[in-house]
């Protein structure tokens, strides 16, 4: 299991709003694939996944608010 | 870091964005460390994937009468329109070279337009924690931008004809009650889209502390 933790994104960045996820739980990703796009301010980032395997659970929905360090998804590699 | 510069000229929203996703993978794959496109588009309106449709005041009907495009993209933000009057600014700008920083960046595109104004007699400044640029109560500069990879795209409009902010109140900018300004309506002369495009290749120079590879025509 890895956790797709939020991270740093500059200097006074605590959080970020999930905007888009690219996958839903129970599908295959791919290393390096787009999971999840987040918007700050004017600004929209993606998050690759950290690994290959099934998103076993979205934490962070669409609209919800997620603080630097926290774990938006777990992906199961197995 | 270098950055090239292509001169686009007036083209379709479409045909800019697609350049912008080339160019991207070239910084991407290495084969370029950074892109400056500058435009101009024929009438289009952009919604941001997280903007509230209730924010564009007219039918989608009414808007393909009057020759209006419409784009759901992966920008931030929220409405805008674009058209033949605005000078458009996309910086694919590696942020690997420069700092990893998503609102420094966007402060430094701010930066950049306030001093571009400033070159033209125009006292503009940031508003009320609002990204953009802004002259006394009136929007003059939009930002919106996407980052992949900590590569930048999408970027930023300046209003510089005057007849062209009458398209404005076909939307809520921004998902507020604004108003726009340009700089021709500030200075009440012509100004030449030139100047300002050249103007701003220089600033973008001088503030980020980056060389101009080369500018083309595309």
């Amino acid at each position: 299991m890895t956790k797709v933790v939020l991270p740093e994104l500059g200097e006074g960045i605590d959080k970020a709003v999930v905007s888009y996820w690219y996958f839903k739980e129970g599908e295959k990703v791919n290393e390096k694939d787009d999971l999840v796009e987040l918007t700050t301010d004017k600004a929209t980032f993606n998050l690759p996944s950290p690994c290959s395997g099934t998103v076993s659970e979205i934490i962070f929905h669409e609209g919800d608010t997620v603080n630097v360090g926290e774990a938006l998804a777990i992906i199961d590699e197995s | 870091m270098e950055f090239k510069v292509f001169n686009l000229g007036l083209v379709d929203f479409k045909r800019a964005w697609e350049f912008q996703r080339e160019i991207f993978q070239e910084v991407k794959n290495g084969l370029l460390e950074s892109g400056l496109i500058l435009c101009q588009h024929y009438p289009v309106i952009t919604l941001a994937r997280t903007a509230n449709k209730k924010n564009l005041l007219i039918s989608e009907e009414e808007l393909e009468l009057r020759g209006i495009q419409l784009y759901e993209i992966e920008r931030g933000g929220d409405i805008t329109y674009h058209g033949p009057g605005q000078l458009m600014v996309y910086p694919i700008f590696n942020l690997n070279y420069l700092k990893k920083d998503i609102h420094l960046f966007l402060r430094q595109l701010e930066s950049i337009t306030i001093a571009l104004l400033s070159d033209f007699g125009i006292e503009a400044s940031r508003y009320q924690g609002l990204t953009g640029v802004w002259v006394r109560k009136e929007k003059i500069v939009s930002i919106g931008i996407a980052i992949r990879n900590w590569i930048t795209f999408h970027g930023l409009s300046i209003n510089v004809k005057k007849d062209d902010l009458a398209n404005f109140r076909l939307i809520r900018p921004c998902g507020m009650d604004i108003k726009m300004t340009s700089l021709e309506t500030i200075l009440s002369r012509d100004i030449e889209m030139d100047r300002v495009k050249d103007g701003l290749i220089r600033i973008f120079r001088d503030t980020l502390s980056v060389n101009l590879k080369e500018e083309v025509v595309v």
